[in-house]
């Protein structure tokens, strides 16, 4: 058994663990990742990215549908399922190879196996070298997230699916019924109606994509209902009872009323679990809540030199959440002056269904709770010529802004694109900017991007163009 | 709809204030014009009328309360028909506060053009920022006001972040715009703050986490939180002192002559004037005037005789204003009145069109006001030269703080018989010393020789007044 000594080890190589790793490298630590599966982890191999690439597909599927409507003159086209997935698998496959050039040339150790925590500055690896310890200085804690499984619902990867066999089908289920409408159940729900599957979307609580603003999860179904997806909200899947080669699914409907429904496939997307487990927490001391590790500002765990980041230590369960916690860490352990701990209220959240759904900040609701008095700004897609250009004219950006300060509590989209565009509220957000300096921003014309400044501008009734 | 009714800005320069007193209590009806409130800034005690009728609802804020910021609501009047049901849910600090511009009522006897135009002014800074009605709020937010108008307006909240601030040097302070608000808005100086954003830029959190009040008043005499000094606590036993905390007026005292001698380069010029002339004719006059029961002092002959000086030397009659030298049309003379735990500096504008008797009369009226602190803000701001005489105490000699944003200060000391030598003979003749501090930004060394020199012209040849 060999010991091999680093500054940093880090357990797990998704976007929280590799960046953290670069960073580290940047600032002179000697690092090491230990991997169990492939590089990139769960965003890279199966998760953001793959189904982007799938969304992809379906994206252009539906535009090639619409040709005509863009003087075009097109076959009816048809799919290849597999050259679909094929084409999400290659993408992966090279971002994955990406990040290991990216260890490469940051002289990081990558080190395949199973890690634990196993005592005080020391890692335990079990991998395809054999056992061995490492030693370091500090620990990040990266092992992410897998999906939550609930009682009855539990996948079986054949009929009822994970995220991960929703990922790779097959073939093209006829039917589909998509348990939770988070990001993740959107986005796939999203997916196999572009290609013809009849999906059905069951969410227990009153509307769909819960953490986004209430008018916007109301658009959100009523687009998602138009492109011919069923939506039972305040409704409970109870029962699945599998068959040959389909699934009958028990649902308690909003009116306390149980219907059942016949489907070829379900996808269980209520939620995900941190995993805590076999990593050496208990033994370590490291303290566990809600299946997620407990950890300061600064991503502590309480144990000397431990960090844990990204999805293991919680909510928002998002990469570019994690990636930024790795920083955070990694700075902090170097002792970098100037640090700040990630603010949740400017974490923006993306979900890439058609239409799309973008998000930064409190929702209305939320800050009408919190106390603010709030000037809320509204510009529909119909308002922007790129939009109508572009034959995508439906959607709205909404924006709220606390009426005393000026600051912009809240950004909320849908729509095409706007997963591009929230990123500039983020960065207003960041600035601390009020909405006098967003009204003096110029934005070029024509672009979707306007429709932000004319959000904001009838914030505060201004807003030239409707 | 109960109308709040809001802390009066009593000068352009006032952010916050002390509420002294209530004239009503909850239940009280008021009518328009009636006197309901005093308030006291750091120098100067004001009472607030009620701009309408109607029945004192609540009382938001309770006598003796420090810091209240202009446009805090402090009370809430019932219209006809209303009751305390109306009260419920009811929150002034978002109502609408269009008819409820307070304004306060200054003193009845001030008459002078200056200052009825300070008093204009002093009535668009007090107006409060409008939480708007629904027409007002379509249009387009108001610029905000010009350079030339006090910086320290309340913002508009509809309008824009004030713009980046500066510090003492000019150097732009990086704050964040949403920083820079609440900032103005809770009364923060950013100058006093540290940021922790990015290389050093101020942001949210750090204003969020500076006491309000810290803040000097903006304006004219923009002044920077003064350098947090030693706790003399620290060197003392416990018990043996006692602890006077500063009043407002100490505290602006503090803060002003200490950014005065951080910021201004003073240079002293010493002068002896012989005051036999000017005694003499003193007590002739007075001797006419007796009937009349105005008294000239040698202190009015002495305000009389550098209004007169700085109109004869008008480069002296001057204030630093970083970029520019102000140079002033009129000889406003402050004079440093000493208070109960204090001083103030009362103006009396425009002392070189005005004779002796007048300036007897103005004078002590203003000292007597300023007495009683019932002077308005715009009787002691501003200026264009001070005097301040501790001649009265037997002090023969001293320096003086300069008052910005004057540029000059005369430090008169004691008339007293002193041999003098005149044409190689000992004569015994009454003599006294000044001294002047100049700000060396605006005023060189030879020109307030000429100014000095032109002064003691005045006094030693007082007829030379009536030219």
């Amino acid at each position: 058994m060999s010991e091999k000594n680093y500054d940093l080890v880090i357990l797990g190589s998704g976007p929280g663990g590799y960046v953290a790793a670069v960073r580290a490298a940047q600032l002179g630590m000697k690092t090491a990742i230990v991997e169990r599966d492939k590089l990139g982890g769960i965003c890279l191999n199966w998760g953001c990215i793959p189904t982007k690439a799938l969304l992809r597909s379906a994206e252009v599927y539906d535009l090639i549908e619409r040709a005509q409507e863009f003087g075009l003159k097109v076959e009816k086209p048809t799919y290849d399922a597999a050259a679909v997935v094929k084409r999400s698998r290659d993408v992966s496959e090279r971002l994955s190879r990406g990040v290991g050039f990216l260890m490469k040339k940051n002289k990081i150790d990558v080190i395949e196996g199973t890690g634990a925590l196993a005592g005080e500055g020391k890692i335990a690896v079990d991998g395809k070298d054999g056992k061995q310890t490492l030693t370091a200085k500090n620990i990040i804690l990266a092992t992410g997230a897998r999906a939550r499984t609930l009682p009855g619902l539990e996948p079986d990867g054949k009929l009822v699916w994970t995220y991960r066999e929703a990922m790779v089908p097959e073939a093209m289920p006829k039917s589909l019924l998509v348990i939770g409408s988070g990001a993740i159940g959107i986005e796939f729900a999203s997916f196999y109606r572009a290609f013809g599957c009849e999906v059905t979307v069951v969410e227990v609580m009153d509307r769909i994509l819960p953490v986004e603003d209430e008018e916007i999860s109301k658009m959100a179904a009523r687009a998602f209902k138009k492109r011919g997806m069923k939506i039972m909200t305040g409704a409970k899947v109870e029962k699945l009872d599998k068959q040959k080669d389909s699934v009958k699914a028990t649902i308690a409907n909003a009116q306390g009323k149980s219907e059942t429904i016949e489907v070829e496939r379900v996808i269980s997307a209520v939620g995900i679990d941190g995993n805590v487990e076999d990593i050496g927490l208990e033994e370590a001391g490291i303290k566990v809540e809600k299946g997620h590790v407990v950890v300061d500002e600064w991503l502590r765990t309480g144990v000397k030199g431990v960090y844990a980041i990204g999805d293991l230590v919680g909510a928002p369960w998002l990469a570019h959440k994690a990636m930024h916690e790795g920083v955070i860490a990694v700075e902090h352990m170097a002792g970098v002056k100037g640090l700040h701990p990630l603010d949740t209220k400017k974490v923006p959240g993306c979900t890439y269904s058609a239409p799309q759904i973008a998000s930064v900040g409190l929702t209305e609701a939320q800050a009408t709770e919190q106390g603010h008095k709030v000037k809320v700004g509204r510009f529909p897609f119909t308002g922007n010529g790129k939009a109508i250009a572009l034959g995508e004219d439906q959607g709205l950006i909404k924006t709220i802004f606390d009426e005393k300060t000026g600051e912009l509590l809240g950004a909320h989209m849908i729509g095409a694109e706007v997963t591009e565009l929230i990123q500039g509220y983020t960065v207003a957000k960041n600035l601390e900017t009020t909405e006098a300096e967003l009204m003096h921003t110029i934005f070029p014309h024509p672009t979707l991007s306007e429709m932000m400044h004319e959000s904001v501008l009838d914030a505060y009734q201004k807003a030239l163009h409707i | 709809m109960p109308t709040p009714v809001l802390m009066p800005a009593l000068s352009p320069t006032m952010e916050e204030g002390t509420l002294t007193k209530w004239h009503v209590k909850k239940g009280d009806a008021v009518n328009s014009g009636d006197v309901i409130a005093e308030i006291e800034t750091d120098k100067a005690t004001m009472e607030v009328e009620a701009a309408d009728e109607g029945t004192v609802g609540k009382i938001l804020v309770d006598e003796g309360t420090e810091g209240v910021a202009v446009n805090k609501p402090i009370a809430v009047l019932l219209q006809e028909g209303e009751s305390d049901d109306d009260l419920e849910g009811y929150d002034p600090s978002k109502d609408s506060p269009l008819t409820s511009g307070n304004t306060a009522a200054g003193s009845k006897e001030d008459g002078s053009e200056e200052s009825g135009k300070a008093e204009k002014k002093e009535e668009g800074g007090s107006k409060p920022s409008p939480a708007k009605s629904e027409s007002e709020s379509k249009s387009a937010p108001k610029e905000q006001a010009s350079g030339k108008e006090p910086a320290q307006k309340q913002p508009d909240p509809g309008g824009k972040a004030p713009p980046a601030p500066t510090d003492e040097s000019g150097e732009r302070i990086f704050a964040s715009p949403l920083a820079r608000r609440i900032a103005s808005q809770k009364g923060v100086d950013l100058k006093g703050l540290k940021g922790t954003g990015p290389h050093g830029r101020i942001v949210r959190a750090d204003v969020e986490g500076a006491k309000p009040g810290a803040a000097a008043p903006r304006g004219a005499g923009q002044a920077p939180a003064p350098a947090q000094s030693i706790d003399a606590r620290a060197f003392y036993e416990e018990g043996s002192y006692e602890e006077v905390p500063l009043d407002s007026m100490r505290k602006t005292i503090a803060r002003r002559l200490t950014q005065s001698m951080q910021e201004i380069p003073h240079f002293y010029l010493t002068v002896d004037c012989r005051l036999d002339e000017l005694l003499r004719v003193r007590k002739e006059l007075n001797d006419e005037l007796a009937d009349s029961g105005v008294k000239l002092s040698v202190n009015d002959f002495l305000i009389r005789a550098a209004a007169l000086a700085l109109k004869k030397v008008p480069e002296a009659n001057v204030s630093y204003a970083g970029d520019a030298l102000l140079r002033h049309k009129h000889s406003d003379i402050g004079i440093a009145v000493a208070l109960e735990g204090g001083l103030i500096t009362p103006i009396l504008r425009a002392a070189e069109g005005k004779g002796l008797a007048q300036i007897a009369t103005e004078a002590k009226e203003l000292a007597s006001r300023a007495r009683d602190k019932k002077l308005k803000p715009s009787e002691f701001e501003g200026g264009s030269f001070s005097i301040s005489n501790l001649g009265m105490f037997g002090i023969k000699h001293f320096t003086a703080v300069i008052n910005p944003p004057q540029a000059a200060i005369l430090a008169v000391g004691a008339g007293e018989e002193r041999t003098v030598v005149v044409d190689g003979k000992i004569e015994v003749a009454t003599v006294m010393t000044v001294t002047m501090s100049c700000d060396h930004r605006a005023i060189d060394g030879a020109l307030g020789a000429r100014f000095l020199d032109a002064f003691k012209g005045f006094v030693e040849f007082p007829a030379r007044m009536l030219l």
